[in-house]
C-alpha cells in the first residue's frame, strides 16, 4: 500500500464511467433509435422482381406460334468476385480472356456492390455445363428468365420480336421498364406489347450480404405474384402460312391470304424471310446485322411496306368505280384494235390481243387495255367538270376501296401506298387543263400508284363480299376470354353498291375457268375460284408476278394476293401459288401437276449481288416520297406505251 | 503438501474471477456457434469449424490456467526478462517469417495454428513493467524510472507498428493506468489527455479558427474568475497556448500521419462521412445487427444480420454484434456487467497484493482487459474508430484466448500466495 491508493477509485471510477457511456449508447441503438430495425429489415428482405411469362401467340386453330424457353444470365458482383479461375470461366461459357476482362470492367463501372449482367442467355446445355462450376466463383450467380422461341420457324415479320429497352423506352413507359427488361420491337410483338407482356411480381426473399437466397420470408405472405402475359390467338391459319413460306422459298415477294367475312388474315408471308430464332440468344447482334445488311431485306415487311404499281389487277377496281361513277355499265362495250390510241392518236396504250368488240365481262377475263383506256377517259373527259375535278372524284372511289391510305392492320410500320392526288398532275402539267391522256397508264394500273400486297387482297375480300370490308387485322381473340378489338368488328363500305359486282365477278371467274382467260391454267377443279392475273413493271429487270382472287365463288372463303417480285408474267408465277394456297385451304388439298409445283419450289427469282451497284445510286438518290417518271419500260405480256411511268416506291420499297 | 494446505491453496484461489471468466468463455463459445452457425446446415459439431476450433482453444485455456496455478510465483517474477526477451524475438521474427494475413504481418503459422505474438506481448511487457517498476519501489517516482517503464512498454508497440498491427499497439497504451496508479504521472495527465481527446475530436469536426476562438473565449473567462490568483493565471495561459499549438496540429498531423483507411475509420465515426457501402460498411451493418437486436434480441440462432454474413469478422473483431442483435439490450447490458465485475473485481484484487510486483502486474492486467473491452465494444456501436481487436475471452481465436487466460492466471497465482504468505 501506498500514497496513490486513492487512485484506485479514479481508476475504478473510469472503468464504470465507460461501461455506462456503452450502455447509454446500447441503449440509444437498440431501444430509441428504430432506423437500425427498418435497415436490418431491408437487409435481410431482398425485393426480388419476379418476370411474368410473356403471352404465349396462337394461330387461329390453337396451335402455337410463339412459346418461352427458359434461359440463364450471368450475373456477377464485382467485389465479391475473387480467385475465379478465368480461364475455366472463360471456357465455360465459351468468351476469350480479353472478353472476360471487358465484361468485369464495365461490371466495376456499374457498380463493384451490386451485381450486373457479365453474360446474357445462356442456353440451359451452356448452363447445365456452369452450374457443376459455379461453386468454385464466388460473386458470380445465375438467374433464369424465359425468351421467345418459334417452334415452326415462321412468319418472323408478322410475329415480330423482342428486344432489351433502350433509354427512349423506358423515359415513355414512365419507369414501368427497367434497364435489361425486354419490349416488343416490331410485330405483334410491339403493337400488342401491352398485353403480352404481363405484370410483375415481387418475392421478398432473405438474403446475406452477398445477396445469397436465404429462404422466403413469411412463407410468401407479403408476396405479389407476377402475373403472366395474355396470351393472343391469332388470325393465322399454321399450316397454311408454312406452306405459303416453302411456295415463296427463293422468290421476293408477298403473299397475303384474307378471309373475306371477318377480315381475318389467314396468310401472311414476306419473302425472302428468316428463321425468328435468329432473334434469340447471345447471335442475336450477330443475326440481326447480318439481317439488317442483306440486299433482299429479309427484315422488311413487304406485304405492308412495299407497294407497287398493281398492274392489270387494278382493272378489277377501275371497273367497280366506272359503273358506280355511272360511265359504264355492264353492257358498254368498246372496240378493241390491240390498242388504246389517245392524245390526238399519236400515242397508243397496246393490247396483247386484238379481241374487236369487248364488253364489261370479258374486258376483265381477257385483261383488255383498251376497254379500261376508255374507260378511264370517260370518267375524267366525260363527266362535265374539268380533268383535275374528275380526277379527284376517280381518286376518292379508290380510298374508299382502300388504297392510297393505311387500312389499320394491328402491325406497326404500315405503309399507305400511294394514288397521287391532282394537284400532283397539275403541278407536273403545269397548268389544271390536263385531261385522261396524260396519265392514262393510271387506268390500268401503272405509273403513279403504288398498292400494298395487303390492300390487294383486301380489294379481293371487298370484292368477294360484294362491296364492304373488315379493317384486315392478325389477333382476333385476346386472352381467355378470346376478346377481339372492336374496330376489327366494324363493317366498312366500300362505295360500290353490290349490283355492279356480279359483271366483274364473271369476268374474273371466267379469267380462270374458262379457256382463253389470262389464268385459265390456275384453275381448281371443283372450286370457282374468281382471279385476275396482273403484271407490273420493273425497270431493273424481270416484271413482277401479280395474281389475286377468291373462292368460292359463292360464300367465299379466302381472298388473296400474290406477288412475286421480279418473276415475269403474273399467271405464270402468282397465279400456281394461290391456286395451291386455295385449293390447300378449302379442300385440303392440292391437285396441281407435281411438275408445276416442283417448277415453283424450285424458281429462284433473288436477283443476284451484281446488280448491288445499280441499286445503291437509286437508293441514295431516292429519299422523298414524290413519285418521279424513270425509265421507259416494255413489259413482255402486257402492251407498252411510251407514256408508261414506272412508280417510283416500286425502286424505293425494294431497295430501301 | 499436506491435504491441509493442498485444501487451502486451492481455497485461496479469488473463485468469483475464476468464475467470470469462465463464464465470459462460455457466452464467448455460444455466439461463435451463433455466429458461425449456418441453417441450412445445423451440424451439432464439428472441429473444422470456429466455434468446434474454440472448444479445443477453451480447453486448452482450461490446462494453460491450472497449470499457472500449480506454478511457483516466484517462477514468474524471475523468468519475466526472458519471456520479454523471447516475446520480442517473436516480434521480430514475424516481421521476417510471419504471415500476412489482411494487410498485417502478424502470424506465424505453426501447424494449422497461427500464432500472434503480439497478443502475448501485453503478457511479457506487463510482467517486465511489474518487475522493473517494483524494483524501484523504494524510490521517490522520478522522471527516469518512468522512462525507462515507457521504454519497455515502447519497444514492443514500436514492433507491433512495423506489422503494422495499429490496434495491438494500441492495447499498450492502456498500461498508462499502470504509471497513474504507481504515480509516475499525476491527475493533470488524466485531464490533459481528456481535454486532448475532446480537441481531437472537435478539430475534425469543426473549423479551428472556431475552436481556437472558443478556446480564447474560455480562457478569458478562466482568466477572469481566477485574476487574484497569479499560478493558475500562467497555468491557464500556458494551457490556451499548448491547446492553440495543438489544435493547428492535429489538422496536420490528420491529413499527414494517419493512413487513408484509418481516416476514414475517424471520419465515419464522426459522422463527416456518409458511406454505407464502403468503408463505414462493416460498421454499419455492426450498428445495424446490434440495433435490431432491440429489448430482448431476437433469440439464440435467431440472428438474421449476422447469421446471413452481413457483419464481416463476426467471430472475431465483431462478436459483440451476435451478442447484440440475439440477446438485445438486456444481454448487453448482462455481459457488461459481467465485464465490469471482472474489472472492478481486478482492481481491488490489485490493492489487496501484499507485493508491489503483484499490484502492479494486477493493474497492467486491468488495463489491458479495459482497453480491449472499451475498445473493441466501443467500434461495434460506434463510438470508437473500427481497430481490429479481439474481446477477450469471448472471440474466437487461440493466441488472444490463451494470453489473456496466462494474463488473468497469473495474476490469480499470486493473489493465491499472497493469502499463502500472510498465513
Amino acid at each position: 500500500m501506498n500514497s496513490f491508493f486513492a487512485r484506485k477509485f479514479v481508476i475504478q471510477g473510469i472503468f464504470i464511467a465507460v461501461a455506462l457511456i456503452i450502455v447509454v449508447r446500447l441503449f440509444y441503438i437498440q431501444i430509441i433509435d428504430k432506423t437500425y430495425l427498418l435497415s436490418a429489415n431491408n437487409n435481410v428482405l431482398r425485393k426480388v422482381v419476379v418476370y411474368p411469362a410473356r403471352g404465349v401467340i396462337f394461330d387461329r386453330h390453337g396451335k402455337v406460334l410463339v412459346q418461352n424457353e427458359p434461359v440463364y444470365d450471368l450475373l456477377v458482383t464485382p467485389r465479391e468476385a475473387k480467385d475465379i479461375d478465368t480461364a475455366l470461366l472463360c471456357q465455360l461459357i465459351d468468351i476469350d480472356i480479353e472478353g472476360y476482362k471487358t465484361r468485369m470492367q464495365k461490371a466495376r463501372e456499374h457498380s463493384p456492390y451490386r451485381a450486373s449482367i457479365f453474360e446474357k442467355q445462356l442456353s440451359s446445355a451452356t448452363y447445365a455445363q456452369l452450374q457443376e462450376h459455379l461453386y468454385k466463383f464466388r460473386g458470380f450467380y445465375v438467374q433464369n428468365r424465359t425468351v421467345r422461341s418459334y417452334p415452326d420457324s415462321i412468319a418472323p415479320q408478322l410475329l415480330g420480336f423482342i428486344q432489351e429497352v433502350n433509354e427512349k423506352d423506358i423515359e415513355r413507359s414512365n419507369g414501368f421498364y427497367r434497364p435489361g427488361d425486354y419490349i416488343g420491337g416490331a410485330g405483334i410483338e410491339r403493337s400488342y406489347e401491352d398485353l403480352l407482356r404481363g405484370q410483375r411480381g415481387v418475392k421478398n426473399q432473405m438474403v446475406d450480404a452477398l445477396n445469397r437466397p436465404k429462404g422466403v420470408f413469411m412463407d410468401g405472405k407479403y408476396d405479389t405474384l407476377a402475373v403472366s402475359g395474355e396470351g393472343l390467338i391469332t388470325t393465322i391459319d399454321r399450316e397454311l402460312q408454312v406452306l405459303a413460306e416453302r411456295l415463296m422459298k427463293g422468290k421476293m415477294g408477298s403473299v397475303v391470304a384474307i378471309e373475306p367475312a371477318t377480315g381475318e388474315i389467314l396468310t401472311f408471308v414476306s419473302a425472302p424471310s428468316y428463321d425468328p430464332n435468329m432473334m434469340v440468344g447471345r447471335q442475336r447482334g450477330n443475326n440481326y446485322m447480318k439481317l439488317l445488311n442483306d440486299e433482299t431485306r429479309p427484315m422488311f415487311i413487304r406485304p405492308i411496306q412495299a407497294s407497287y404499281p398493281p398492274g392489270s389487277v387494278f382493272k378489277v377496281v377501275a371497273a367497280l368505280t366506272a359503273q358506280q361513277a355511272g360511265v359504264i355499265d355492264q353492257n358498254t362495250s368498246f372496240y378493241c384494235p390491240g390498242g388504246y390510241r389517245y392524245g390526238g392518236g399519236r400515242a397508243i396504250m397496246r393490247c396483247t390481243h386484238v379481241d374487236g368488240s369487248t364488253d364489261l365481262i370479258k374486258s376483265i377475263q381477257r385483261s383488255c387495255n383498251t376497254y379500261y383506256g376508255y374507260t378511264y377517259a370517260r370518267m375524267i373527259d366525260s363527266r362535265g367538270m374539268s380533268g383535275p375535278r374528275a380526277y379527284d372524284l376517280w381518286r376518292e372511289g379508290l380510298l374508299k376501296f382502300g388504297l392510297g391510305h393505311k387500312l389499320g392492320i394491328d402491325l406497326p410500320g404500315e405503309k399507305p401506298g400511294l394514288v397521287p392526288t391532282s394537284d400532283f398532275y397539275t403541278k407536273r402539267y403545269g397548268s389544271d387543263k390536263w385531261r385522261s391522256g396524260f396519265n392514262i397508264s393510271l387506268s390500268i394500273g401503272q405509273g403513279e400508284m403504288g398498292i400494298t400486297p395487303l390492300q390487294m387482297a383486301n380489294i379481293m375480300a371487298i370484292v368477294a363480299n360484294r362491296g364492304f370490308y373488315y379493317r384486315p387485322h392478325l389477333v382476333k381473340g385476346i386472352g381467355e376470354k378470346k376478346i377481339i378489338k372492336k374496330e376489327f368488328t366494324e363493317k366498312i363500305d366500300a362505295g360500290v353498291d353490290a349490283k355492279y359486282y356480279e359483271p366483274v365477278i364473271e369476268g374474273m371467274s371466267r379469267a380462270v375457268n374458262m379457256p382463253g382467260g389470262t389464268a385459265y391454267s390456275v384453275r381448281i377443279p371443283g372450286i370457282e375460284m374468281c382471279g385476275k392475273t396482273g403484271t407490273a413493271q420493273n425497270p431493273h429487270g424481270e416484271n413482277h408476278a401479280v395474281f389475286f382472287a377468291f373462292a368460292p365463288r359463292e360464300n367465299p372463303k379466302i381472298a388473296i394476293a400474290v406477288f412475286v417480285e421480279n418473276a415475269g408474267y403474273g399467271g405464270t408465277w402468282a397465279g400456281p401459288i394461290a391456286n395451291m394456297l386455295v385449293e390447300k385451304y378449302i379442300n385440303d388439298t392440292i391437285t396441281l401437276p407435281k411438275y408445276i409445283q416442283d417448277r415453283i419450289y424450285n424458281a429462284n427469282f433473288i436477283p443476284k449481288p451484281a446488280k448491288k451497284e445499280s441499286i445503291k445510286k437509286d437508293t441514295t438518290s431516292s429519299k422523298k416520297d414524290v413519285p418521279r417518271q424513270t425509265v421507259r419500260n416494255t413489259p413482255p405480256e402486257e402492251p407498252s406505251n411510251a407514256a408508261f411511268y414506272v412508280h417510283h416506291s416500286q425502286i424505293r420499297n425494294r431497295y430501301e | 503438501m499436506n491435504r491441509l494446505g493442498e485444501k487451502s491453496f486451492f481455497g485461496r484461489i479469488d473463485w468469483l474471477t475464476v468464475a467470470l471468466w469462465l463464464t465470459l468463455c462460455t457466452i464467448g463459445w455460444f455466439n461463435i456457434h451463433a455466429a458461425v452457425f449456418d441453417p441450412e446446415q445445423p451440424s451439432l459439431f464439428n472441429l473444422a469449424t470456429n466455434y468446434g476450433k474454440q472448444s479445443i482453444y477453451i480447453f486448452t485455456a482450461l490446462i494453460i490456467g491450472f497449470s499457472i496455478l500449480i506454478i511457483d510465483e516466484k517462477f514468474f517474477i524471475s523468468t519475466a526478462p526472458l519471456v520479454y526477451v523471447l516475446v520480442v524475438l517473436l516480434l521480430v521474427a514475424v516481421l521476417v517469417i510471419g504471415r500476412n494475413v489482411g494487410g498485417n504481418q502478424a502470424w506465424i503459422p505453426i501447424g494449422s495454428f497461427r500464432l500472434q505474438p503480439s497478443e502475448f506481448g501485453k503478457l511479457a511487457t506487463c510482467l517486465l513493467l511489474a518487475s522493473y517498476l517494483s524494483s524501484q519501489i523504494n524510490k521517490h517516482p522520478n522522471k527516469k524510472t518512468l522512462l525507462i517503464g515507457a521504454l519497455i512498454v515502447l519497444f514492443p508497440v514500436a514492433l507491433v507498428m512495423l506489422q503494422p498491427d495499429t490496434g495491438s499497439a494500441l492495447a499498450f497504451f492502456a498500461l498508462i493506468f499502470v504509471f497513474y496508479r504507481e504515480g509516475y504521472v499525476g491527475n493533470e495527465l488524466l485531464v490533459l489527455g481528456g481535454l486532448a481527446i475532446l480537441l481531437f475530436v472537435l478539430a475534425l469536426l469543426v473549423n479551428q479558427w472556431i475552436i481556437i476562438g472558443i478556446l480564447f473565449v474560455v480562457a478569458a473567462l478562466f482568466a477572469y474568475a481566477l485574476r487574484k490568483k497569479r499560478k493558475y493565471l500562467i497555468n491557464i495561459g500556458a494551457l490556451f497556448l499548448g491547446s492553440l499549438v495543438y489544435v493547428l496540429c492535429v489538422d496536420f498531423a490528420y491529413e499527414q500521419v494517419l493512413q487513408p483507411h484509418q481516416r476514414n475509420r475517424i471520419d465515419i465515426i464522426l459522422g463527416k462521412m456518409d458511406d454505407p457501402r464502403g468503408q463505414g460498411y462493416n460498421l454499419n451493418q455492426s450498428k445495424i445487427a446490434i440495433g435490431s437486436g432491440q429489448l430482448f434480441g431476437k433469440g439464440y440462432l435467431q440472428g438474421t444480420q449476422t447469421k446471413y454474413n452481413f457483419v464481416p469478422e463476426q467471430s472475431t473483431d465483431f462478436i459483440f454484434c451476435t451478442i447484440g442483435e440475439e440477446w438485445g439490450f438486456v444481454g448487453c447490458v448482462i455481459l457488461i456487467a459481467i465485464y465490469l465485475t471482472l474489472l472492478v473485481r481486478l482492481v481491488n484484487i490489485a490493492e489487496r497484493q501484499r507485493t508491489a510486483f503483484a499490484r502492479i502486474y494486477a493493474y497492467g492486467v486491468a488495463s489491458i482487459l479495459f482497453f480491449h473491452f472499451f475498445i473493441n465494444i466501443g467500434m461495434t456501436i460506434g463510438i470508437v474508430p473500427v481497430i481490429g481487436i479481439p474481446l477477450p475471452f469471448i472471440s474466437y481465436g487461440g493466441s488472444s484466448l490463451w494470453s489473456f487466460t496466462a494474463l488473468l492466471f497469473i495474476l490469480l497465482r499470486f493473489d493465491s500466495s499472497r493469502k499463502g504468505l500472510n498465513g
